[in-house]
């Protein structure tokens, strides 16, 4: 079955070859975009955005499948990445693992050794507590965190990344200590905090939209320097913008994550090139800006030099703040 | 009434072409598999597993389900017609369905085969129906505490249930234990076990490991063995399948009782095997004359039958809503979702509703077009065992090989998968069950970091395990059944005991 679609894809592809303008290189058959990420997670979802948008807007002849490569935390992923080298048909949708995952766990893996195409998104960071807890603002939260006994359990993706990383400095600003508890997925720390499992998380907006519509967490603020932009009512009184900065509540962290799309190595600067266009494309569709007024993301796109600069620099700040934490691996 | 509405809606996301057409593929291919011997349902659901890799999730399940079906449908044809059991919960059915052909009565037995298959399901998914929608608002009470007493309930009662020899079953679920340790260690963040080899990160495939334990091994086996196929031909009419229904009724008694065994063995880790036994023991134990059963008394066909197929779909019940998988084929669809990006437990009656509907309905509608597909088809499936073994084995060899391979796209589990089947064969051999590995290597990662999260959040306290009503029942019992041996030891010596001195004073 899957073979006679592809055969009529590729016979459709053919044919559209002759009419549409023609590029340097072109997919020749369906493109994987894979997922450093478990099912339902922040990834998984802009991937199946993204997946949508293409087909739907025609950016590409060639379908696009999503694959799921959670495995070993996203490691799985990146070795998955790192052995297609040559592979234009295969593009990692990339997220802060690839600079912390070879610090933390000594993965024989370096961004550099994939080709950038382009960063589409930067993604926010909340501090969100259950909607049953008395607590409104972050002061009355910390104060109650300090003298908790047994600690609040703080709900989060994986051990010694993103989510660790801010609750470590969260602990450093506040004086207060937290149960760290390493799930395997956002979606899997919003349900714990909802089942009152957890007292509190630091989920990207994404994870926790759907519970925070539902009423049952509560946003206490964004680790940014600036509020959130979008002023479009997601629950009954408050929107994204509603939510105050962590700085302005007087706990100074503030932390950005790329998400940026990657090739494998030794790809041609032709096949660079047809991805960063139709990347480029994509953040104009609309699907994408519904994307990311929904999630709460920042539009954002950066491609060739802008972006290796963007990525050194934020090589370096991950590595400071990751041994900061303590969590460089000997 | 929650459940009717959902079951419609069920049905609304099953009857689609395209889903209708994935299901008889997927009965037919699972009749085949479970006629062929060396095959049968876990290892056919895992061979199989791969194709659906691409589907969308519904789809997916709908035709792996549909192959489970067909293959308990299927075991029973080589049981009657050939003596050779397609599956080993068939075992029970050849005791008098094989006697029931040689007498001339094959279409008899196969007709009550199926049947009595039907019934088992269909009292099995109406269990299902009703007690699903319940398990959606019980999905947020489980934290890690809850999660880890629920794996050690499948673990000690694997061990305190099981059929097998307690110290083989712990040794096997021992080594299941040790290698699903390999690779990234989630609580920790570091890898462990991977000795430098970034083949062995991803840990081990419990999928490679099951094609390679069952599928290879079984070849093996078969092919040490010299398999000779020789059987009854048969053919259904429609005045023999009306004679038996006609006869249906008298065996009510029968056919509820194994319909009971099936749902609690299915439900708890037991599984069909054990029922099938426990159905056909009971029967006859229960019956008038026990000297009939062995001779080809159609009431031995019933009575297994029934109970191996409600204890298979009620198996799919504590795999969809706790994630613990009741029998071997369930554990192997566990592992589907997983692919599938689908997280089995609780929660996913809240986050998937289409996807757990559709798979209720699919039950429905599965086996009845099943139960048409077998009566009609018969003398079809029969002439596959005329086919040489040494042409159908390696074919399987093949399909095992591209199942292993297709998982990951990775060569190393080609081989991964061959010395497992080598594993097994030993296994097999000195009689360790394959099943407690199995469990341990797709649960034991879990499990361990239930654990480790339940310590974290508690600092270390093991009374966390009692700290609420849920979590200490479940941790409760989960002891009961380790030790259940000895404590049913104990209550029979007992009962022994009170029996003599009751006997010792009427003297």
């Amino acid at each position: 079955m899957s073979r006679q679609i592809g055969f009529l894809a590729s016979a459709l592809a053919a044919l559209a070859l002759t009419t549409a303008p023609a590029f340097a290189w072109e997919p020749s058959k369906p493109v994987e975009i894979v997922v450093a990420a478990g099912a339902g997670g922040a990834s998984d979802q802009m991937a199946r955005m993204m997946q949508a948008a293409i087909q739907k807007n025609n950016l590409m002849k060639q379908p696009m499948v999503v694959s799921l490569k959670g495995g070993a935390s996203g490691a799985e992923a990146l070795m998955y990445m790192k052995s297609s080298a040559g592979d234009p048909h295969r593009t990692l949708i990339a997220y802060s693992l690839i600079y912390m995952l070879p610090l933390s766990a000594k993965i024989p893996f370096n961004w550099r050794e994939l080709t950038p195409v382009s960063v589409i998104a930067l993604d926010q960071f909340v501090l969100w507590t259950n909607a049953q807890l008395p607590y409104k603002t972050v002061k009355e939260f910390a104060d109650a965190a300090k003298t908790a006994n047994p600690p609040f359990k703080m709900g989060g993706t994986g051990s010694k990344r993103e989510d660790h990383v801010l609750t470590v400095f969260l602990e450093k600003k506040t004086g207060a200590k937290f149960a760290y508890l390493p799930y395997k997925s956002g979606g899997e720390a919003a349900t714990q905090l909802v089942g009152n499992h957890t007292q509190s998380n630091v989920n990207n907006p994404s994870e926790n939209l759907e519970v925070w519509r539902a009423g049952q967490v509560r946003p206490l603020c964004v680790f940014d320097k600036e509020r959130m932009q979008y002023r479009t009512k997601v629950t009954d009184s408050m929107s994204w913008n509603d939510i105050p900065t962590c700085k302005d509540q007087g706990v100074d962290v503030q932390y950005l994550m790329l998400r940026a799309m990657f090739l494998p190595g030794k790809v041609t600067p032709e096949q660079t090139a047809f991805y960063v266009d139709l990347f480029s494309k994509l953040t104009r569709t609309s699907e994408y800006k519904e994307y990311m007024e929904k999630q709460a993301l920042k539009p954002v796109f950066l491609a060739g030099k802008d972006m290796l600069k963007f990525l050194e620099e934020d090589d370096a700040l991950n590595r400071n703040l990751m041994t900061e934490a303590g969590f460089v691996a000997n | 009434m929650e459940a009717f509405g959902l079951l419609i809606y069920g049905f609304s996301v099953l009857l689609t072409w395209k889903t209708l057409a994935l299901m008889m593929v997927g009965l037919v291919l699972g009749i085949f598999v479970g006629v062929l011997p060396g095959l049968g349902g876990p290892n056919g659901v895992a061979i199989l597993l791969p194709l659906t890799f691409t589907m969308d999730p519904t789809s997916a399940i709908v035709m792996l389900s549909c192959i489970y079906w067909g293959a308990l449908f299927g075991g029973a044809i080589t049981s009657i017609l050939f003596n050779i059991p397609g599956e080993a919960w068939s075992v029970a059915t050849t005791f008098d369905g094989y006697p029931m052909a040689q007498q001339g009565k094959a279409a008899e037995a196969l007709t009550a085969a199926f049947t009595s298959s039907f019934i088992g399901s269909l009292v099995a998914v109406l269990l299902i129906t009703f007690l699903a929608p319940g398990i959606a608002s019980f999905a947020l009470r489980f934290g890690p505490p809850e999660f880890f007493a629920v794996y050690l309930l499948t673990f000690c009662s694997f061990v305190g249930l099981g059929r097998e020899e307690k110290h083989k079953t712990i040794i096997s679920m021992t080594l299941g234990l040790l290698l699903a340790g390999v690779g990234m260690d989630t609580v920790s963040g570091q890898l462990r076990m991977t000795f430098g080899s970034n083949e062995l990160l991803r840990g081990i495939n419990f999928l490679v490991a099951v094609i390679g334990l069952f599928g290879i091994s079984e070849i093996l086996l078969t092919m040490e063995e010299r398999l000779a196929l020789r059987g009854h031909a048969a053919s259904i009419s429609p005045r023999v399948v009306l004679k038996v229904w006609k006869e249906l009724p008298r065996y009510w008694a029968t056919l509820l009782r194994s319909s009971a065994i099936g749902c609690w063995l299915g439900i708890t880790p037991g599984g069909a095997i054990a029922a099938s036994f426990m159905g056909y023991n009971l029967a006859k134990r229960f019956a008038r004359d026990k000297d009939s059963f062995g001779k080809g008394r159609i009431e031995g066909v019933f009575a297994p039958e029934t109970a191996a197929h409600a204890s298979g779909t009620s198996a799919l019940l504590p795999m969809l809503a706790l994630g613990i998988p009741g029998s071997g084929t369930a554990a192997i669809l566990l592992g589907g979702l997983m692919v599938w990006g689908l997280n089995p437990g609780p929660l996913l009656f809240v986050e998937h509703k289409g996807f757990v509907w559709g798979l209720i309905a699919s039950m429905y509608l599965g086996n009845v077009v099943g139960l048409i597909l077998v009566l009609t088809t018969v003398p079809l499936f029969a002439a596959v065992l005329r086919v040489p073994f040494s042409a159908i084995a390696p074919m399987i060899v093949v399909s095992c090989a591209i199942g292993a391979y297709a998982i990951q796209n990775a060569m190393f589990d080609i081989w991964l998968m061959l010395v497992f089947g080598v594993v097994g064969y030993a296994f097999k051999k000195i009689g360790i069950p394959l099943a407690p590995f199995t469990l341990a290597l797709v649960l034991g990662n879990r499990a361990e970091d239930a654990f480790r999260l339940s310590m974290i959040g508690a600092g270390g306290d093991l009374r966390v395990f009692w700290s609420n009503a849920l979590v200490g029942s479940i941790t409760t019992l989960a002891l009961v059944l380790l030790f259940w041996p000895l404590i049913s030891g104990a209550m029979a010596q007992m009962r022994n005991a009170i029996r003599r001195d009751a006997r010792l004073g009427t003297k």
